[in-house]
């Protein structure tokens, strides 16, 4: 560099200096954003802790080998080639949580809008019936699946007794690969009362006006419901699925009790449970991190998995949040 | 967002990413410098839970503290090894300094992992020769590849219980227990009384899911060499006793109706736990079970006479008729105890003292897992518990391999003998040749 540049930059510079007030208004602008940054340092702190941080662990552990007690070693993509190769759970896991993200949360939207509606339309009783939909959905889960159990039971249990009293040969519910799903379905359609209460809520709030004048324009019941209410309890009904779907991907507990007390299984000297019993039919993909993270302390494959949860769970959301052909519709 | 002011953030954020990631990802310490002999306290994690189990424990303890006044023992009772897995990765200042498990399967990941304190430098301290001390079938289910991170605690045989009055009512002598599996088949079919499309009574539960009729249990009346080769793989598909144990059953599921209809039978059975045991109410009239069915038996006040010998062995092994599967408790340090030394003379007591073990073996009804307790004058059992002292001691009694990803090799082995019980499989070798080739690829993968 030579000294005539130095020289020339040098004597630019006073005139390239901004102004004083550009200078007052940068300061300004970044103390407002220190300000904006402070006051919502709680929730980056907590987003931080809570979200980014698991994230990036889940991410940096799904490549290293680590049991939980060493420290991790490089593995590259070997746990990825094994869990998408060599684990067969994972397709078996990943169906489940698909047909249950499917048909379990269908049933449950369905059913909880059909006796929402039921509810709003009564006249007398309301408070009696919506009380008796809703309590279902206290019961604990543990509590509620024994139960369930114990009735959907093929060789003792009430429910079959009755079918076969009317000729009817009962299925083996949860002993039985093709029925253990369904029959979760019904444990879920039976708690459904979270849901009845936020639709009658939206039903309730559909204006009156709308169905007067679809009314006068001869619509029917059901053109009513498709052209009036539907539109209107939209953002509901997304709300109900978008949670159902969450609720479906992380859904542990019912499945895993249901299968432990179907198989008989409780552990003890030698004596294994295998999660997904019948036949795998009961697996689902939180019980695969579970068992291959805290059961054979493969935390790297265990990180795999909860990353194709993440996937999966991304995939729907973005599926059901498109404006058009998903739940939110074009606003047109 | 200014530049500067991005990257500090980002910064900061790698930084505590970084600290976080490294807090949580803390080798196991190996402390051993505590005086034994000074005054302390230790935290003993255990899983009994029944009051007259929580008894035995205490009576145990007061044993130990007896003979060590300076060491008192806080215990902690229904523990299960999740809780244990979650204590053990940890540590903390409330964290267990002895813990015991009944899941032998997961010694192997509990060795292999460091999970629990490796006992080597202890009982070559104290000069512990355990070729005298233990039988060989339980030294090797609480060590793993020459790793020995815990000591047995009590044992469990397993055994045949049948119900003698059944026998008398079908003509079958009960004094004459079946001894090769062809002569089972035919006492079982003998036993079961159908009743209509279902049974009113049958023999024998045969399916993996009849509660103790598992693989494992079943495997150790079949001679074989264990479920590993010395290259480390699995040997289900190479040794033949596997092929052979599981056609057999298969044969006995067929001969008593079928695996459909003996499933359906079976989810009427009360829980294995319980009073309702199908074996108690005499839904089935023979039971592969351990010993400790002898006091769940009498806590149900049976209404009838109980018979108790060893589970049969193949028609050609029958020189080996008395053996059985051995499994039981186990006993470790965790190795984050700052009080390691006070933890092992816990352990040394409990595991190797003939009078604590004579005594803790009768208060809980176990078998006991020294080979001077066993045969002590002072242990008193009766007759039909004889028949489990008797096959802890018989030379071919055998157990399941430690794994380094736990009892997961086992999960896979089961899956696979249920889909063979249920007819679903065509070609049996070839079934076991992928089982084989699946497990040693888990085992890769978890190492």
């Amino acid at each position: 560099m030579s000294t005539d540049t130095l020289t020339t930059k040098a004597a630019a510079a006073p005139a390239a200096a901004p102004p004083r007030g550009r200078n007052t208004l940068r300061a300004r602008r970044r103390r407002d954003a220190l300000r904006t940054l402070a006051f919502m340092s709680p929730w980056l702190i907590g987003f931080g802790v809570f979200f980014v941080y698991p994230l990036v662990s889940t991410v940096y552990f799904s490549f290293m080998r680590y049991d939980g007690l060493n420290p991790p070693t490089w593995r590259g993509t070997e746990n990825w080639v094994y869990v998408f190769t060599d684990f067969p759970q994972l397709w078996p896991a990943l169906t489940n949580t698909l047909w249950l993200c499917l048909v379990m949360v269908g049933c449950r939207v369905v059913f909880g809008l059909g006796i929402g509606l039921l509810i709003t339309k009564i006249k007398t009783g309301t408070g009696v019936f919506r009380t008796l939909f809703y309590l279902p959905y206290l019961a604990p889960p543990v509590a509620a699946t024994l139960a369930f159990v114990f009735l959907l039971n093929p060789g003792t249990g009430p429910v079959n007794s009755l079918l076969e009293s009317v000729g009817v040969p009962g299925p083996a519910w949860f002993t039985d690969p093709a029925w253990s799903k369904p029959a979760l379905t019904v444990l879920a359609v039976w708690g459904v009362g979270d849901l009845m209460v936020i639709f009658m809520a939206a039903l309730l709030d559909v204006p009156k006006e709308q169905y007067e004048a679809a009314e006068l324009d001869g619509a029917s019941a059901w053109q009513r419901f498709r052209y009036v209410t539907l539109p209107n309890i939209s953002p509901i009904v997304l709300f109900a699925v978008v949670t159902g779907i969450i609720g479906a991907m992380q859904y542990y507990t019912q499945p895993i009790v249901a299968s432990k007390v179907a198989s008989g299984v409780m552990g003890g000297s030698g004596v294994t449970f295998v999660p997904g019993y019948p036949e795998d039919s009961t697996l689902t993909l939180p019980q695969l991190i579970y068992s291959l993270g805290f059961s054979q302390f493969n935390y790297g494959a265990a990180c795999v998995v909860a990353l194709v949860l993440l996937a999966l769970s991304m995939a729907f959301t973005a599926l059901l949040m498109r404006r058009r052909g998903g739940l939110i519709g074009s606003g047109d | 967002m200014p530049a500067r002011l991005r990257a500090a953030v980002a910064a900061l954020a790698a930084a505590s990413s970084l600290a976080l990631l490294s807090a949580c990802t803390g080798s196991p310490s190996t402390a051993t410098s505590d005086d034994p002999n000074a005054q302390t306290t230790i935290t003993f994690w255990h899983g009994w839970a029944a009051p007259s189990e929580v008894a035995a424990i205490k009576a145990n303890v007061d044993r130990f503290t007896k003979a060590h006044p300076n060491i008192k023992v806080k215990t902690v009772g229904g523990i299960n090894d999740d809780k244990l897995n979650q204590a053990l990765r940890a540590g903390g200042s409330n964290g267990p300094d002895v813990v015991s498990s009944f899941t032998t399967s997961n010694v192997g990941k509990f060795c292999a992992s460091g999970a629990l304190a490796d006992l080597k430098p202890f009982i070559e301290k104290d000069k512990l020769d355990l070729d005298k001390i233990f039988p060989k079938v339980l030294q090797d289910y609480t060590q793993f590849e020459g790793r020995r991170c815990s000591l047995p605690l009590l044992s469990d045989a397993y055994g045949l219980f049948y119900n003698k009055d059944a026998f008398r009512e079908a003509g079958l002598d009960p004094e004459a227990p079946p001894k090769t599996w062809s002569q089972f088949t035919e006492v079982a079919k003998k036993l079961t009384r159908p009743k209509g499309d279902s049974y009113e009574r049958v023999g024998f539960m045969p399916t993996y899911l009849g509660y103790e009729t598992v693989v494992s249990h079943y495997m150790s009346q079949w001679k074989h060499d264990g479920y590993f080769g010395k290259d480390g793989k699995s040997a289900v598909a190479t040794d033949p006793g596997f092929a052979k144990m599981m056609t057999y059953q298969k044969s006995l599921v067929d001969a008593l109706g079928g695996f459909e209809k003996l499933d359906r039978y079976r989810t009427s059975f009360g829980d294995e736990w319980g009073a309702k045991h199908p074996f108690h109410t005499g839904q089935v009239a023979m039971q592969l079970d351990g010993e400790w069915r002898l006091n769940f038996a009498k806590d149900a006040k049976v209404p009838f006479e109980i018979g108790v010998a060893p589970l049969p062995v193949a028609d050609d092994e029958v020189a080996e008729y008395g053996k059985g599967y051995l499994s039981g408790t186990i006993m470790g340090i965790a190795p984050q105890s700052k009080k390691q030394n006070a933890a092992w003379e816990l352990v040394k007591f409990m595991t190797t003292n003939t009078e604590a073990v004579v005594g803790f073996a009768q208060d809980i009804g176990n078998v006991p897992s020294t080979l001077d307790a066993l045969n002590s004058p002072d242990l008193k059992v009766d007759d039909r518990f004889k028949v489990f002292l008797d096959i802890a001691r018989h030379p071919a009694s055998t157990t399941s391999d430690g794994a380094i990803n736990g009892s997961a090799y086992q999960d896979t082995l089961q899956k696979f003998s249920q889909q063979y019980e249920k007819g679903k499989v065509a070609d049996l070798k070839k079934g076991l040749e992928e089982t084989a080739a699946q497990i040693d690829r888990d085992i890769a993968a978890a190492k």
